[in-house]
């Protein structure tokens, strides 16, 4: 690693959407030659910051150097010219257009200036083609045939038709099968000896450990941790500071006499195939059981399926013992339950509608008769809703997305109390909320579980499972593989089970 | 929070909201600017065919005709603000306005008097929209697709009908109605229908539970799906209501020509869907406004008025809509940037 300037460094990048602040003044520093890591949970971060690396986000604030030179990636031409390609996790490639015409698209040989000389296209293709690896590739296929694994190598191809310097990879190793990551990770040994800096995501540790050089940690829009060797870090240490707290907490106190009484909700033998192995679970009225696992655990998956939102090739769901119709939210939402899913703007709220609109969505029959919404008794309502969880701010007439993401995942929350919901389903509920709004969340969760509430709790935050829950499940590749009290656990035991099978040093 | 009562006005809130205000404030303060902008426009429209052609223009006979022009696109323009506030699009309203019109008008129909006349023109709308519904909500299609190919085929079914022949109205009851004995304090029948649709087409997306789940089918279909809003029922009642709506105009098409022809609701489709969205409603969805609707159509026919009373083709009516479609999404793009 040379000790001058390094080929990229990126200095105090911010980044804002409305509503959440994605990156909070990340650092990153990128030698020629070095395959640098970035780790992260889902919205982390991660993205938005390779984002800004390719030209596609212009950063808020911030300096990006190359080569010690300031510069301004205006758009992803600006970044390519550098010599900045990415290769995205949803690949961006035309299926309709062959091997060739992707890996030269934008800057395709032509005769004349316009006339696409196509033999030349293929010929160079192909060349590309076989130094990764794979000369059985043909250059003129549709690229909509190709397996996934193949696609991965036309994506790289392309990222290689450019003068290179830097090659950012969205975990390229999702789609492939473990020859195939052999192959990968010899190409980015190739590229790294020719001096080619690799930006490399992964939340598998184990490749991080074998082909990393350092390892950046991204935590709530932060880099929690630059530069840390990527061989020598010891994996426990990675993982908390991928999941762990830089504050710490105040969690609500658990009752003394605990939950009692018939599960609300019983989950037997759910499974879905490909996503996660038949498990058992019950939840009773007052408790909150919480599901540990790092992303791709399904946790997620889990929460859908119970809420009828997936259907599940085996087992049920009972709500007092009667069994839900599989794969139906409506017949999910009538027994009681709620859902306040992961991703808030996409799943939960309407955008263009106000606080009032979006907790009674959900009720509407509650305020109509005949279909004739009464709607002084409809903001009536949801004022009592969103004062319970003390929505700021404390008038329903505004438009939900000038709220705070702490105060719109109330108004979920304010939804489904709404409706009288007697199960709710909570995925990562702090995910972009402020760290100082959070505390105040879990004393809302904690409330409504001492109200007669059964909630289960998805997060990829161990403190959190840990401090808010009663009883958790640790789930590890779609298996659950260990259920305990939570007071029984500590993060680090959580952190081994969910690591499991990974050296943990 | 489990009882039905709603609860007490006095002792909610100190802010006075806007369902405690009188009317006229309560209309002011959801008037938008945009509603605003349109009226001036119409005004302005008002004034320029006043001043160019002050005796033509205001006659009483000219404001009623422009009026019922207005009436048969207006009430497919309702229809249309629902789908498009969905986040949909019904391509298939002028033909299914012409399929309406011939079937009803058929030899065969006409032999039931009024009441076959009306009930066919409603049923073949709400038919057609019944498939368009099905093909959309159960069926996955795109309702671009779904719709044109409606468009297709309806017109299609329309002319096999009249083999390209007008089909003349012979039931005094229907012609009665285009009459001027019939006008009711001198407005006609057809703009009282058109009246009627607008204010329960604003009822319906302002005040039900069936128009609040439009708007969030159209906002959001995930978010709404996972709300426990059935989205998929939601869809083909909406391509109904629209069905239904072109039934209606059919009818009134039919009064106001006498006839039915397998030409009518010619091009319906875009200047529906180009009034809903001078109008202000969303083509992404999540935002309907009938309010806005109703002056894009009043807008569009009363150029068309102006135009033809100045004796200028309609080839330069033609361009100065498109001019007005695009300065009007512009105007609203900057409006919706700025606040």
């Amino acid at each position: 690693m040379a000790p001058e300037s390094p080929l990229l460094s990126m200095s105090g990048i911010t980044k804002s959407f409305p509503g959440v602040r994605a990156l909070d003044g990340v650092d990153l520093d990128v030698q020629a030659g070095e395959v640098h890591c970035l780790l992260g949970q889902n919205g982390a971060g991660k993205s938005t910051l390779i984002k800004v690396l390719a030209g596609a986000h212009e950063p808020d604030t911030g300096t990006i150097r190359w080569h010690g030179e300031e510069v301004t990636l205006r758009s992803p031409i600006a970044a390519m010219r550098l010599g900045i390609a990415t290769i995205y996790q949803e690949l961006d490639l035309v299926e309709h257009l062959s091997v060739a015409e992707n890996v030269h698209l934008g800057h395709e040989p032509t005769a004349a200036g316009f006339v696409v000389r196509r033999k030349t296209a293929r010929a160079s293709t192909g060349l590309l083609l076989k130094r990764l690896g794979h000369p059985e590739i043909d250059p003129a296929r549709l690229v909509g045939e190709l397996s996934a694994a193949h696609r991965q190598i036309v994506s790289m191809a392309r990222a290689l038709s450019h003068d290179v310097r830097l090659i950012v990879m969205d975990e390229p190793s999702a789609a492939l099968d473990p020859d195939e990551v052999d192959n990968l990770f010899r190409i980015v040994g190739d590229l790294t000896a020719e001096g080619v800096a690799v930006v490399y995501i992964s939340h598998r540790l184990e490749e991080i450990r074998r082909i990393g050089d350092r390892v950046t940690v991204l935590k709530d829009g932060r880099a929690v941790a630059g530069g840390l060797p990527a061989k020598s870090t010891p994996t426990r240490e990675v993982v908390a500071l991928m999941t762990g707290r830089n504050v710490e907490y105040i969690f609500p106190e658990r009752p003394a006499s605990g939950a009692n009484g018939a599960p609300v909700l019983e989950v037997q033998r759910l499974a879905r195939e490909g996503e996660f192995a038949p498990f058992d679970l019950e939840v009773r009225p007052g408790e909150i059981v919480g599901l540990a696992g790092l992303v791709g655990s399904g946790r997620s998956e889990i929460l859908e399926t119970i809420y009828g939102a997936r259907k599940p090739s085996a087992g049920q769901v009972r709500v007092d013992g009667r069994v839900l119709r599989p794969g139906s939210v409506r017949a999910a939402v009538r027994a009681g339950l709620g859902l306040a899913p992961e991703e808030r703007k996409a799943q939960a709220l309407l955008m263009l509608e106000s606080v009032t609109r979006n907790v009674s969505v959900s009720s509407m029959s509650r305020f109509s008769h005949g279909g004739w919404i009464d709607r002084g008794a409809e903001k009536g309502a949801a004022r009592a809703a969103t004062r319970e969880l003390s929505l700021r701010p404390d008038n329903p007439s505004v438009p939900i997305r000038t709220l705070s993401g702490g105060n719109q995942q109330k108004a979920v929350l304010a939804r489904w109390l709404l409706r009288g919901c007697r199960v709710l389903l909570l995925d990562e509920p702090t995910r972009g909320v402020d760290v100082g709004a959070r505390a105040e969340l879990y004393a809302v969760i904690r409330r409504l579980a001492d109200e007669g509430l059964a909630v289960l709790l998805v997060s990829s935050e161990v403190p959190e499972v840990l401090g808010l829950a009663d009883r958790v499940l640790v789930l590890r590749e779609g298996r659950v593989v260990h259920s305990a009290p939570a007071r029984e656990l500590d993060e680090h035991r959580v952190l081994d089970l969910v690591m499991e099978g990974s050296p943990a040093s | 929070m489990t009882q039905h009562a709603s609860p007490p006005r006095d002792n909610t809130d100190k802010v006075p909201s806007v369902g405690q205000l009188p009317v006229w404030r309560g209309l002011l303060a959801h008037a938008d600017v945009r509603t605003l902008s349109l009226l001036g426009v119409l005004v302005a429209l008002i004034l320029i065919g006043g001043i160019t052609k002050p005796d033509e223009f205001l006659d009483t006979r000219n404001l009623q005709l422009v009026l019922t022009q207005a009436s048969v696109i207006g009430v497919v323009t309702v229809g249309m603000t629902f789908v498009i506030t969905s986040g949909g699009i019904d391509l298939s309203v002028g033909a299914i306005v012409a399929l309406s019109s011939v079937w009803a008008t058929t030899v065969a129909t006409q032999e039931y008097g009024f009441a076959g006349i009306l009930f066919t023109a409603l049923i073949v709308g709400i038919g057609c929209g019944l498939v368009n519904g099905l093909l959309i909500a159960y069926g996955g299609m795109v309702p671009f697709i779904a719709t044109l190919a409606m468009l297709a085929s309806a017109r299609g079914l329309a002319l096999q009908i009249t083999d390209g022949k007008t089909q003349i109205v012979t039931v005094t009851g229907i012609l009665d109605l285009g009459e001027r004995d019939s006008y009711v304090l001198g407005i006609p029948p057809l703009v009282i229908v058109f009246a009627v649709v607008t204010v329960l087409g604003w009822l319906i997306l302002n005040r039900t539970t069936f128009g609040r789940r439009t708007v969030a089918v159209g906002g959001n279909a995930e978010a709404a799906r996972l709300a426990g809003i059935d989205v998929r029922r939601q869809r083909l009642y909406l391509y109904l209501l629209s069905g239904l709506c072109c039934g209606i105009a059919a009818f009134l098409l039919i009064i106001l020509s006498g006839s039915g022809q397998n030409t009518n609701g010619n091009l319906y489709e875009l200047d529906a869907i180009a009034a809903a969205i001078i109008g202000g409603t969303l083509l992404s969805g999540g935002r309907g406004t009938i309010t806005g609707s109703v002056l894009g159509v009043l807008i569009f026919t009363t150029i068309t008025n102006i135009f033809a009373l100045n004796n200028l083709q309609s080839d330069v009516q033609q361009i100065a809509k498109g001019a007005i479609i695009v300065a009007a999404v512009l105007v609203q793009r900057r409006t919706a940037s700025t606040t």
